[in-house]
């Protein structure tokens, strides 16, 4: 039994991250209609950064910070360096995300070497929580809680905001809030940044859970896919929705099916594919 | 038997009603013009008819045959063919590619991926004389986008007539033309047999009226007058709506 | 050169490559080529012909590269193995196909490389049935009508014959009149319906053909190796040749082969040099799709012009200072 809901908590604290890491992939999706495909880059980048500054002595919390600082930096340059030269030709932005992925990848690669690198929860969350008789690790419940507050940061920037009511007009139709006088470009740059910042954080506080590795940018950038599939582009209550979905199936599907968790993960996508392609919240077919 | 019967006809997107309650019946062989201002959903009618719109309420009959849950693209079939407002032919392609692109699809050779496209030669000539008769015949191989206006016109008729329609709907089929390119248009009208029922949107009265034998004023998304020429022209409603304001 | 006469020299260049190639190390990156060009023609069937960008392709290609490899482990014969492998491929086109075609466009895009991620969380982890990260080893090749395909240049002429096949195919595939059918879906699907087309079912079969020349590459290339592994279904895969078929130029037979050509030779000449494939790709990818939109030849034809007008410009200004 607290085998199960250790489980859960786990799933829980799993769903977090993924949701970070899609709340931001979801907006940039729903405002500027293209899947950033270097959002793994950003989660795993962030964690690079994190790491070495853990390793010159710096505070887990302020590396987080730091980090997540430095990858708004880069999604900022990528953005506006390369992907505003190409404005309107979403084909055309999809594959320099593409392939910036791959030169992403390799330059860590060369960096940072192939093996992974673990790294530890800051001092004092490392141990485990009694709970009702049951011992949660203390770490995982913090990222739950990060999570929920970044959640709600998030939720009251887009509806209690005016930049938010400009990037939910833009989600719900770019054509209109160009005429209503917004200033798309810059949201754009803005929603870009933020993005990969909350991702790049993501990934140094998920790295005391998922440690950093080459390849951790492939393994996290389907999962964004998928949940943004599940939740539909541009809906943050999708992207919960979505990440929890998967955070549980993960959890679940490695202890209950081990070799086949994947295509677990996979299977609620498609089933959305097939009867609502629009995503759980989505308000049209991406 | 009537070739068009429209019964209750409603759409709306979101708040906004575009057709509420069209009813509509064109006798086969009938001429019919549908006037009305800008956003009276005259083309979200026509959207309606061919089924790249879905109704919320109402029936569509064409020839007596129930199409309202019919697809789109099984439509044409039943003899269905139009015309757009806003011209969309495959710009990449030669005229007669463009047109021949019509008659192939109606014919089951579409589906060969065997057979040489350019050795057809029955569906080419069908291809060239349906050119001819918008007079196009000369710029066969040109490139689509290299041809006028008035042009692509004329293209987007020969395509609508390649289908073989019993039912034509033409979406402003004068808009944009040069007083001379009008003319021409018009004879080509003129010049449809009658076993083709023709619907016809248009803002030019003066072209249009001749052509029309009955006349249909739309607005705000409600069928306002129908009769004859004479009747809708005098009709009071008419006047303030159309050509009063 | 008239067109017959053309295709009369490319064919004897392509007939007489393991003469004057010498090297079986040559011959076989010539293969290699064959390969991958069959591969980035069927891709550029869906990407240039039906203007759906599929990034889950090297998911198709690994299908048919693990069915083979996996059936012929099982002990079953060349033939019968290659044929189940290809009815596997058509069937998974088919669900790719029926999932994917929900979406046009980027949405298009996005399900095909989902799905190809499936593919390869499949083949890495899946460990009883493929072996995961060690693969799975083929060790024979076939000898069709006695004809023994160890050696490189046997293969070469083996993998020749199905590289030609396949072009014969693309070209009466393009020029048919289903084939105009797909042009149109390409560019004016609502005008298609409206002309009593169906477009999914056009769409369909397009990629259930685009689905089985890549598996047939996906056939030759687990013979070429001899092994097949889940690099062959990764994302890097699929990129790969994605970039010959827009390196080339969409919506051509020549295109993709160039590309191909061009993409193979330059893997191999960059892994002698530096370890970095990856960046490179990557690199390629960026600068490609800022440079050169419409592919390296007529790219590169364009930016000439312009360095050329620039060149001849540029003094006449500086003299007027």
């Amino acid at each position: 039994m607290s085998q199960w809901l250790l489980l859960g908590v786990n799933s829980v604290s799993l769903g977090g991250l993924l949701f970070l890491l899609s709340a931001g992939f979801s907006l940039i999706f729903g405002l500027m209609r293209i899947p950033n495909l270097t959002h793994g880059s950003f989660f795993m980048l962030g964690a690079y950064f994190g790491v070495t500054l853990l390793q010159l002595g710096w505070n887990f919390w302020l590396a987080a910070l730091v980090a997540a600082v430095g990858i708004a930096a880069v999604g900022g340059v990528i953005e506006r360096l390369l992907l505003r030269r190409l404005a309107g030709q979403e084909l055309a932005q999809v594959l320099v995300t593409l392939g910036l992925s791959f030169m992403i990848a390799d330059l860590c690669l060369m960096v940072w070497g192939g093996d992974p690198i673990p790294f530890d929860a800051p001092p004092g969350l490392r141990g485990a929580l009694p709970i009702a008789s049951i011992v949660f690790p203390t770490y995982r419940l913090v990222v739950v809680v990060i999570a929920v507050v970044i959640a709600a940061a998030l939720w009251l920037l887009l509806e209690r905001t005016r930049l938010g009511a400009m990037i939910r007009a833009g989600v719900d139709d770019e054509a209109m809030a160009r005429v209503t006088g917004i200033r798309v470009s810059r949201i754009f740059t803005i929603v870009f940044c933020l993005g990969a910042a909350v991702a790049g954080f993501a990934g140094v506080i998920g790295g005391p859970i998922l440690s950093v590795y080459p390849g951790l940018d492939g393994d996290m950038l389907p999962l964004a896919l998928i949940v943004v599939i599940l939740g539909g582009t541009g809906s943050l209550l999708g992207a919960l929705l979505g990440s929890l979905i998967i955070g549980f199936l993960y959890n679940y599907g490695q202890v209950l099916f081990p070799e086949l968790a994947y295509i677990i993960l996979f299977l609620p996508m498609l089933l959305i594919l097939l009867f609502r392609p629009q995503g759980l919240f989505g308000r049209h077919v991406p | 038997m009537s070739a068009l019967a429209i019964k209750g006809l409603g759409k709306a997107f979101g708040g906004l009603r575009v057709t509420a309650g069209v009813d509509l019946t064109v006798a086969e062989g009938e001429r019919r013009l549908i006037i009305g201002p800008n956003g009276a959903g005259k083309t979200t009618l026509f959207n309606l008819i061919t089924g790249e719109l879905r109704p919320d309420s109402g029936a569509i009959a064409l020839f007596g045959r129930d199409i309202t849950a019919l697809p789109s693209r099984l439509r044409p079939h039943l003899g269905l063919a139009r015309t757009y407002q806003i011209i969309t032919l495959f710009p990449r392609e030669s005229l007669l590619q463009n047109v021949t692109l019509s008659l192939l699809g109606r014919s089951p050779l579409r589906w060969n991926p065997f057979r040489r496209l350019d050795r057809q030669t029955a569906l080419l000539a069908a291809a060239r004389a349906a050119l001819g008769r918008v007079g196009l015949e000369a710029l066969a191989e040109r490139p689509l986008a290299q041809t006028s206006y008035g042009e692509r016109r004329r293209v987007e008729i020969a395509m609508a007539l390649a289908q073989q329609p019993r039912l034509l709907l033409l979406d402003e089929p004068f808009a944009g033309l040069s007083v001379d390119e009008r003319k021409e248009v018009h004879a080509l009208l003129r010049s449809i047999p009658r076993d083709v029922t023709v619907v016809m949107i248009e803002h030019d009265m003066d072209v249009a009226l001749e052509l029309a034998e009955r006349i249909t004023l739309m607005h705000f998304g409600e069928v306002v007058v129908e009769g004859t020429r004479a009747e809708v022209v005098a009709h009071p409603r008419t006047r303030e709506i159309y050509l009063g304001g | 050169m008239s067109r017959p006469a053309a295709v009369a020299a490319a064919l004897l260049v392509l007939a007489s490559v393991p003469l004057w190639v010498g090297n079986s190390y040559y011959v076989n990156i010539a293969s290699q080529i064959l390969i991958y060009a069959v591969f980035a023609l069927a891709l550029n069937v869906l990407v240039g012909y039906a203007g759906l960008v599929s990034l889950g392709h090297a998911g198709l290609f690994g299908i048919g590269s693990y069915a083979l490899a996996w059936l012929l482990a099982d002990g079953w014969g060349h033939l019968p193995a290659a044929l189940a492998a290809l009815l596997l491929i058509l069937g998974a086109s088919a669900v790719f196909a029926v999932l994917s075609l929900r979406a046009t466009g980027i949405g298009f895009l996005m399900i095909t490389l989902a799905l190809g991620q499936i593919l390869w969380g499949l083949a890495y982890r899946w460990i009883s049935l493929t072996g995961g990260d060690n693969g799975i080893n083929v060790n024979s090749r076939p000898a069709p009508f006695g004809v023994a395909l160890d050696g490189a240049t046997p293969f070469y002429y083996f993998t020749l014959i199905l590289f030609l096949a396949a072009v014969g195919s693309m070209a009466v595939f393009v020029a048919s009149p289903f084939g105009a059918s797909l042009k149109g879906t390409r560019d004016q699907p609502r005008r298609m319906t409206a002309l009593g087309y169906n477009v999914w079912l056009i769409r369909f079969l397009a990629f259930l053909f685009s689905g089985f020349w890549s598996g047939v590459a996906g056939l030759l290339f687990c013979y070429y190796n001899e092994f097949v592994s889940p690099n062959v279904l990764a994302l890097g895969s699929s990129a790969e040749v994605l970039l010959m078929v827009i390196s080339g130029g969409t919506g051509t037979l020549l295109g993709p082969i160039a590309g191909a050509a061009l993409v193979v030779i330059m893997k191999n000449v960059a892994s002698a040099y530096i370890e970095r494939w990856n960046l490179v790709l990557g690199a390629i990818f960026v600068a490609i799709v800022i440079f050169m939109p419409e592919g390296l030849v007529p790219g590169s034809v364009r930016l000439w012009r312009w360095l050329w007008t620039g060149m001849r410009r540029a003094p006449a200004r500086g003299g007027a200072r």
